[in-house]
């Protein structure tokens, strides 16, 4: 059987070829809302060089993907990929609708995101998951969640609520560093 | 926003994961890349078990992609300077199945070192005719096709007289958030490796080697074009047949 082959660093001149791309649903969808936020390295420095990506179900928490077993469906208007390169301030926004809960092997998962960040200084991605705030019951069930123990590391993977959306921060290391997934 | 009531039951629904593959890529905390001392997390990964928003992922069709998206030396007015080569070969998940109709984007430096980018700015001419972009879908059988120029190295600042060996960095998506991954190709036998931390931070040598691009005269095109052959090997499903071999983790 092939060996898979190696990650490396996007580089510093990611936007070359990572074209932005930040809506997962057409502008004017229903219910569409921004996801903002900015990405701080070590030292609490906004990093200009990474690229966030975001995957997720549609509101229904159906996917448009032959492994979903319940079948692919396609959801006019929504793709659930988006993917938005930092600014010059470290800021990123993407534009999507919320997801619904996705069923897991012991019951319903929250209604959440799964983010991918890739920087310059990164050899491979991170990738972590937001949540969203107003859903305490459902996190409360979560399974990825549940498995964190420690509230401040679970708060990490925590939306807040903005005026056109939500903001969610992301800290590679440091103080209140996000929670990263080995997926 | 409110709670989330309206969607319908999920019934509890497992589905296959992939097989985790971490001793083929270099760690994020690597000290010879300075640039990874402040953006590398310092606590232990969790494990995210794979469900179901982790076994899909996007996927792309043809009206995303141009024409002439796979061809680096025909996106603007003249043909750019430099090598025009061939640039071929598979996408493949670890259980040797072709991975199909899957997004591959490239971007490189010009035949001299340079990339079109604002912070690139090192004395070397940039090229009128060469962007350094491209796109395309692999066919049914995973195979992928780039026409373009080569590389150049390039010098950085992370070490005394660094200079990048020469390169395409390849960004895949497979058909799964899971498969996603950002790689550089490399060309045989160049004398920079050694020096490089990006391939250094590569544990294994054998892993090393499979980022490196092999000749292919047979896909070279006479009085017209080098070709270099490299197939990508993305991750595969955590039940093949053939799993004997444990060591990819
Ligand atoms: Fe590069």
């Amino acid at each position: 059987m092939p060996r898979t082959t190696p990650s490396q660093t996007v580089g510093p001149f990611l936007h070359i070829g990572l074209a932005d791309d930040p809506y997962a649903a057409d502008e004017g969808a229903p219910g569409g809302l921004w996801i903002r936020g900015t990405v701080y390295d070590g030292a609490g420095a906004p990093m200009p060089d990474a690229i966030v990506e975001t995957w997720q179900a549609d509101p229904d928490g159906r996917f448009d993907h032959p492994a979903d077993p319940r079948g692919a469906r396609t959801s006019p208007g929504f793709r659930g990929f988006a993917r938005c390169a930092t600014d010059a301030d470290g800021a990123y926004s993407v534009f999507t609708r919320k997801p619904g809960a996705v069923p897991g092997p012991a019951g319903p998962q929250a209604p959440h995101i799964d983010v991918s960040l890739f920087a310059r200084g990164m050899l491979r991605r991170v990738v972590t998951r937001l949540y969203f705030p107003e859903d305490a019951a459902a996190r409360a069930a979560d399974p990825v969640l549940s498995a964190i123990t420690d509230d401040r590391e679970r708060d990490t993977l925590l939306a807040r609520a903005a005026d056109d959306g939500y903001r969610f921060d992301i800290r590679v290391q440091g103080p209140g560093e996000t929670v990263f997934f080995d997926v | 926003m409110t709670e989330n009531t309206d969607a319908p039951a999920a019934a509890p629904l497992t589905v296959p994961g992939f097989r985790r593959d971490h001793a083929a890529h270099p760690p994020l905390d690597y000290p010879p890349y300075r640039s990874t001392a402040l953006r590398h997390p310092t606590r232990p990964l969790k494990l995210l078990p794979h469900m179901l928003t982790e076994v899909t992922g996007p996927v792309f069709g043809h009206d995303r992609i141009g024409d002439l998206d796979h061809d680096l030396t025909r996106q603007r007015s003249g043909e750019p300077q430099g090598q025009r080569i061939i640039v071929h070969g598979r996408v493949l998940d670890a259980g040797g199945r072709p991975v199909p109709h899957s997004l591959v984007e490239v971007w490189q430096a010009n035949a001299g070192g340079r990339y079109r980018h604002v912070i690139d700015n090192w004395p070397c001419p940039l090229d009128p005719n060469f962007d350094g972009a491209g796109r395309t879908l692999t066919d049914a059988d995973g195979r992928y096709r780039f026409v373009t120029v080569r590389p150049g190295a390039y010098p950085w600042r992370n070490h005394d007289n660094a200079w990048r060996p020469a390169h395409i960095h390849f960004s895949l998506f497979g058909t799964s958030f899971t498969q996603r991954l950002v790689t550089q190709m490399y060309f045989p036998d160049d004398p920079l490796f050694g020096q490089d931390p990006m391939w250094n931070a590569i544990p294994d040598e054998a892993a090393r080697q499979r980022l490196v691009a092999r000749y292919d005269h047979g896909a070279t095109e006479p009085q017209w074009a080098l070709a270099f052959a490299w197939d990508i090997v993305l991750r595969g499903p955590e039940t093949t047949p053939f799993e004997q071999e444990a060591d990819d983790d």
